[in-house]
């Protein structure tokens, strides 16, 4: 499928969820239904960086926590509409991601994904010390009962949701397809052969970690506006993290599809077990998820397809 | 009184410094020695402090005591990881996708670990007691918890055990040598995947005993590993990625930082100072002190 072609099917899909999602369901569907796209927005920013060029980020829930508390202070100093806050709060992060590629140059795979980790302590330390955003005990943040053409506050907070999903999967995909993504998957099969062949390794790395940070800084700015209340242990949640690195890992990374597939089926699934069993239960059991896959299927759902193909065949 | 508080500030370091190196010296040898990334280490330290926990309450077993005593079935836990790992990953080759999905696991196990726990046994703060948990010995103007001074005592007896074997023993000698080159290794008749189980085991039996070490510390919920984490990968990294005595160094040099943070620009910043040390150390000298 062609690019634009491929532009115009994710727009009518997101369309159609979101017609669906209001003829059909009730507030809750949204409030939930909010939560699995996020996810869908966090997993495909996590595989720009982690699938595409093998890096991989346990910090992710830093990026999204710099996204939400960028639009904390934006709303405590001058509150703008909330396109612009997800727009500076991707750009926020985007600037920590490239902060954190120049600090992180050096260091190839596990000295990378710890250094990632440290740096989402230091980042959730210096928050939980700064009171102006409410430090360690967490601000509110108060969003207007409704917003003109769609009404309902939350359903607001879906659409633009639902518009960030489209750009992020179709970013990934023209990234994939592009000199870009060739670049990406060089350092991810053999990095040191690359540099050697004349990829400019750095760049493209600093390129990964950037549009990475900046897609989950996206993906943050709108959170304190959903939970309405904002605190340093819910916008670094682990959770996060473990999500983002899980669903590519269950749904396969090698392509947009996988993190799509990961984060739909594993929010949908945590969204149901919060609900019938217990927010800690739905943990358990995307960690045992994540370890079943890694163990069992190492390429995903996508990567099953291919293992029945080549049973089907002897 | 200000040399009086930065005196105390240093030996209060110190004695924590000998805990965090009981934390670090089984990540040093399957991070820095065996190349196993090993990030759900502090998670097994929590577990660890769970079981003394338990055979504390139940039995009324003494913390120590304890702690010795369940090492075998962690040294288990740890030979079954390190099976499962080498079969779904070491044995399919050294790329870098395939190590990606070692790390993926290692995450995984830390957070099924932590959450397991959560379901187990709520996220109540829990704590045991023992004659040493409590007083404290003043030689002039300078405190020593005892809560502080057992573990930092063990932690030391710990390194120099380990060293020893490491240094003197076959199977020491044959952990070392597998990290240098399994492949001679293979040709001298040793097979180095048993060597990398036993080794693998002895890393989660230590950090079980540190377990025991941190519920003598301090009352311990599920997600008390997760601040250990970067400061155990520091001390390794600082200290030179499988060298003991580095760790020693690295985890006293370490406590005393965090120890002069706490008690001059106050107690919320001091988990940030272990990463700063980290992402300082990996910037500028990547080898550690101590580093080959």
């Amino acid at each position: 499928m062609r690019s634009p072609t491929f532009f115009v099917v994710v727009v009518a899909v997101a369309v159609l969820v979101f017609v669906a999602a209001r003829l059909f369901g009730s507030d809750y569907a949204f409030f939930a239904g909010y939560v699995v796209l996020q996810y869908v927005v966090i997993a495909t920013a996590w595989n720009i960086l982690g699938g595409y060029t093998g890096y991989v980020n346990f910090g992710s829930s830093a990026f999204f926590a710099m996204g939400a508390y960028t639009a904390v202070v934006l709303y405590k100093t001058s509150p703008l509409p909330l396109p612009a806050v997800v727009l500076i709060g991707g750009i926020v992060s985007g600037i920590v991601g490239l902060g954190m590629g120049y600090l992180t140059l050096r260091l190839r795979g596990a000295f990378f994904a710890i250094a990632t980790l440290a740096m989402l302590v230091v980042l959730e330390t210096v928050i939980v010390n700064w009171d102006y955003v409410g430090g360690g005990r967490g601000t509110y943040v108060i969003r207007p009962q409704s917003v003109a053409l769609f009404g309902d506050y939350i359903q607001y907070l879906v659409a633009i949701m639902l518009t960030l999903c489209v750009v992020a999967i179709v970013a990934a995909r023209l990234i994939e397809r592009s000199q870009l993504g060739y670049g990406f998957a060089t350092i991810r099969d053999d990095e040191l052969a690359a540099e050697a062949s004349g990829v400019p390794t750095l760049r493209l790395k600093l390129i990964a970690t950037t549009l990475s940070g900046a897609f989950m800084g996206m993906a943050g700015a709108p959170f304190p506006y959903y939970i309405t209340y904002i605190q340093p242990s819910s916008a670094f949640a682990l959770d996060y993290s473990v999500n983002a690195i899980a669903m590519p890992m269950i749904g396969g990374t090698t392509s947009w599809l996988g993190p799509l597939i990961g984060a739909v089926l594993l929010g949908t699934l945590q969204q149901t077990a919060s609900v019938t069993l217990s927010p800690t239960v739905n943990l358990f059991i995307v960690g045992v998820l994540l370890i079943v896959f890694v163990v069992m299927a190492p390429d995903g759902i996508l990567g099953l397809g291919r293992v029945v193909q080549t049973w089907w065949r002897k | 009184m200000f040399y009086e508080l930065l005196i105390n500030a240093i030996v209060a370091g110190v004695l924590l410094g000998g805990f965090y190196v009981a934390v670090t010296l089984g990540l040093s040898i399957s991070f820095g020695i065996l190349d196993i990334v090993n990030i759900a280490h502090p998670a097994f330290v929590v577990l660890g402090a769970y079981v003394v926990f338990v055979l504390h309450s139940e039995f009324g077993l003494d913390p120590i005591l304890a702690s010795v005593l369940m090492t075998p079935l962690f040294y288990a836990l740890g030979a079954a990881i390190y099976q499962t790992y080498f079969i779904s990953f070491e044995r399919r080759g050294q790329s870098a996708q395939t190590a990606l999905r070692g790390l993926a696991f290692f995450f995984g196990l830390l957070f099924v670990t932590e959450v397991g726990l959560i379901l187990v046994f709520g996220v109540d703060y829990r704590f045991v007691s023992a004659p040493y948990i409590g007083p404290t010995l003043r030689l002039g103007a300078i405190d020593f918890p005892m809560r502080l001074v057992v573990p930092c005592v063990m932690s030391l007896a710990l390194f120099a055990a380990l060293q020893l074997f490491l240094s003197r023993t076959f199977m020491g000698r044959a952990i070392m040598a597998v990290s240098q080159d399994a492949l001679a290794l293979r040709l001298m008749g040793a097979s180095p995947t048993r060597i990398k189980r036993i080794a693998f085991a002895i890393s989660i039996a230590t950090a079980s005993m540190a377990g025991a070490f941190l519920i003598i510390i301090q009352p311990i919920e599920p997600s008390a590993g997760r601040v250990f984490i970067g400061r155990a990968f520091a001390i390794c990294v600082l200290g030179g990625m499988g060298s003991l005595p580095g760790t020693v160094i690295a985890g006293m040099l370490l406590g005393v930082f965090e120890s002069l943070t706490a008690t001059f620009g106050g107690p919320s910043w001091a988990p940030a100072v272990s990463f700063g040390f980290l992402l300082l150390t990996l910037a500028v000298r990547p080898t550690g002190l101590l580093g080959r």
